[in-house]
């Protein structure tokens, strides 16, 4: 029999036998439908992840304080500081890739406003912080070289200490004090939203790191340097570098571990991109067995079918079909609902994420790959749980299946 | 097609069942016979092995110029297709599927190199049987004559060597069988070759020569020089027309 005919004839069958159809398809539509929702709150919650970190700055590598250890009894990470201001100086002056140096120090107080009081962080930092984080200023402006110099009693805030202290007036040229000290409010962050971890990043105020080091704080407490490269490609060679010229710093002999710690941007999103995989191969994970579930259901009915069909599979063998011609039949006719099943459940998934996105306030994101997997998936599984029954079918006695009632 | 010395030996547990013992037969184109016997006689083996549904044990079957006994169950499929049309009782047809689909089936499975056109083939053997004018219906639709001569004309598609049939009026009135014993006549007569097996006497009669099997033995054959005229109207009733 040519292929033409065959396809003819599978398509007619299925044609004719709606119901029959639509129930073998609704495992499949389910099952793929499934897959594409699960998939698609996945993939929504990694992009929405990804694209957070990515305001955490571009190109950005950070020093953080290591371990010490004191007697082999490692104290943990930060146990001892051992970040100083000094360590970012010689990073600006001996380092060939970066193009942009700030530490971070950092103190808690009370800040009072106009409007109210509000306890924060204050962050010390150099001119090239909002570089580094990608950061710009929505109002007003950032402080100048000369005024990191002179400690200038200057500050920035972020959106949410702004919307504390000030309400609804404009905080540019107002004046806040923190620790009784007054402090000049010359510019307004722009809003940046929270960290992965729920961290508002806008709960802050920026200041010159010599004025917070002097002024507003007793020590200082470095607890991060930032810095950034110009171009992606240069980090894997600027955090060699930053860690020779840290050691250096530190004095540390060859034999002694270092203690600092460097970690860049791209570290940061895999580790946090990790736990969305996870999350979405286990959903993924659940979809497949609702999907496995469906192909079993194909089976079932195709298995029905070939018993309730045995009749006009006698005729279909008295007037000439091969075993070859009835399987093929039986084959392409499971394949045609799984595909066609898939293509249904693909719609539909791609409605219910929609609908699940806007419903739950949750990113959802649908993309080629799944559907193109999804559709293969449903073949794959229309083929291998069409087989059994159509070899069945296939290798029915034709006096017996035709004298079958 | 020529039979020789054809047994078929069924084993049903430890008993071997002779179904049949040793069967000659010659048929010629363009008869119309009539195998008769009762059931147990081995008339439904002897017509699955003559429609290439299965293997006689032993002896030898040629149909057609062809050795049917020794060919592949492919190859079988293709004989049937392409040498032999059947009738069955419960006519078979696909269900929710036209007359003209249900025709064109066998050209469907036509293996044979060439083009065909399926649904002007299909189309001129429902005309055949007179059913020019329900190409479309449903066998739902169709009156069980007419279904029968569908199966018919499914049987005529592919210009078979022989026509089986298999009881044909078995599921039909009197009437209608006349009509349907008409139509097998009015074919043979334009020389197709038809072989029907029958338990009724009286439809036996229609045929030109008629063979009866016993235990698997044929035990009659006979060539009848006057067949019976299927003539439809004296079936009718008469209301006094001829009086």
């Amino acid at each position: 029999m040519r292929a033409s005919n065959l396809i003819k004839v599978a398509g007619k069958s299925i044609v004719k036998n709606k119901m029959r159809t639509l129930l073998t398809m609704l495992g499949i539509i389910i099952g793929v439908g499934a897959v594409i929702v699960m998939v698609a709150v996945g993939d929504g919650a990694k992009s929405q992840i990804e694209r957070q970190i990515q305001n955490l700055g571009t190109n950005m590598l950070v020093i953080t304080p290591g371990s010490s250890s004191a007697g082999g009894v490692s104290r943990g990470a930060g146990s001892f500081n051992r970040l100083k201001l000094e360590d970012a100086e010689k990073l600006r002056n001996e380092s060939m890739y970066l193009s942009a140096i700030s530490p971070v120090v950092t103190t808690f107080t009370q800040a009072v406003g106009p409007q109210g009081n509000w306890r924060t962080r204050i962050n010390g930092v150099d001119v090239d912080y909002p570089l580094i984080r990608d950061w710009p200023v929505s109002s007003g402006s950032f402080f100048t070289a000369a005024d990191v110099r002179q400690r200038k009693k200057v500050a920035i805030i972020g959106a949410t200490v702004a919307e504390e202290l000030f309400e609804d007036d404009d905080p540019v040229g107002q004046t806040i004090r923190v620790r009784n000290v007054p402090i000049q409010i010359i510019g307004v962050l722009a809003a940046k939203g929270q960290t992965a971890e729920g961290t508002d990043q806008d709960d802050v105020i920026l200041a010159p790191h010599t004025t917070v080091g002097t002024r507003l704080s007793r020590w200082n407490f470095v607890s991060q340097i930032l810095a950034s490269t110009s171009s992606p490609g240069d980090i894997p060679a600027a955090q060699e570098e930053m860690k020779v010229i840290m050691r250096e710093s530190h004095g540390l002999a060859a034999w002694e571990a270092d203690d600092f710690e460097i970690k860049n941007q791209a570290e940061l999103t895999e580790a946090a991109a990790g736990t969305t995989e996870v999350m979405t191969l286990l959903l993924a994970a659940i979809a497949g067995i609702s999907l496995l579930v469906g192909g079993i259901g194909i089976m079932n009915i195709m298995l029905v079918s070939v018993t309730e069909r045995t009749r006009e599979i006698g005729i279909r063998m008295a007037i000439g079909a091969r075993g070859t011609d009835v399987l093929t039949q039986f084959l392409i006719e499971s394949i045609v609902m799984s595909i066609l099943g898939g293509a249904v459940g693909v719609g539909l998934g791609f409605a219910g994420a929609q609908i699940l996105g806007n419903v739950m306030g949750w990113q959802t994101l649908v993309n080629t790959d799944t559907v193109m997997v999804a559709i293969v998936f449903s073949a794959a599984v229309g083929i291998f749980f069409g087989f059994y029954p159509a070899r069945k079918a296939a290798s029915l006695n034709p006096i017996e299946a035709l004298r079958y009632e | 097609m020529q039979v020789r010395g054809l047994r078929k030996t069924y084993t049903m547990g430890t008993n071997k069942v002779h179904a049949l013992a040793g069967v000659d037969l010659d048929v010629r184109p363009g008869e119309l016979i009539a195998i008769m016997g009762a059931s147990g006689s081995g008339k439904s083996t002897m017509m699955n092995i003559i429609g290439c549904l299965d293997y006689p044990t032993e002896g030898s079957y040629t149909l057609d110029g062809i050795r049917a006994d020794t060919l592949s169950k492919n190859e079988l499929a293709d004989i049937r297709n392409q040498k032999i049309g059947f009738v069955f009782q419960g006519f078979n047809l696909l269900p929710r599927t036209t007359a003209l689909e249900n025709v064109e089936l066998p050209l469907l499975y036509d293996r044979s190199p060439g083009k065909k056109k399926t649904k002007e083939l299909a189309k001129e053997a429902l005309s055949m049987v007179g059913l020019g004018d329900r190409v479309d219906h449903v066998p739902s639709e169709l009156s069980g004559g007419q279904q029968q001569r569908v199966a018919i004309a499914r049987a005529l598609v592919t210009k078979p060597a022989i026509v089986l049939a298999d009881e044909p009026t078995g599921n039909l009135d009197s009437k209608t069988s006349v009509e349907v014993m008409d139509l097998f006549q009015t074919l043979n007569d334009k020389g197709i070759t038809v072989l029907l097996v029958t338990h009724e006497h009286d439809v036996a009669e229609y045929a030109k020569r008629i063979i009866e099997l016993k235990d698997g033995k044929i035990i009659r054959d006979q060539v009848q020089e006057q067949r019976r005229a299927a003539d439809v109207a004296a079936t009718m009733p008469t209301d006094g027309v001829l009086a």
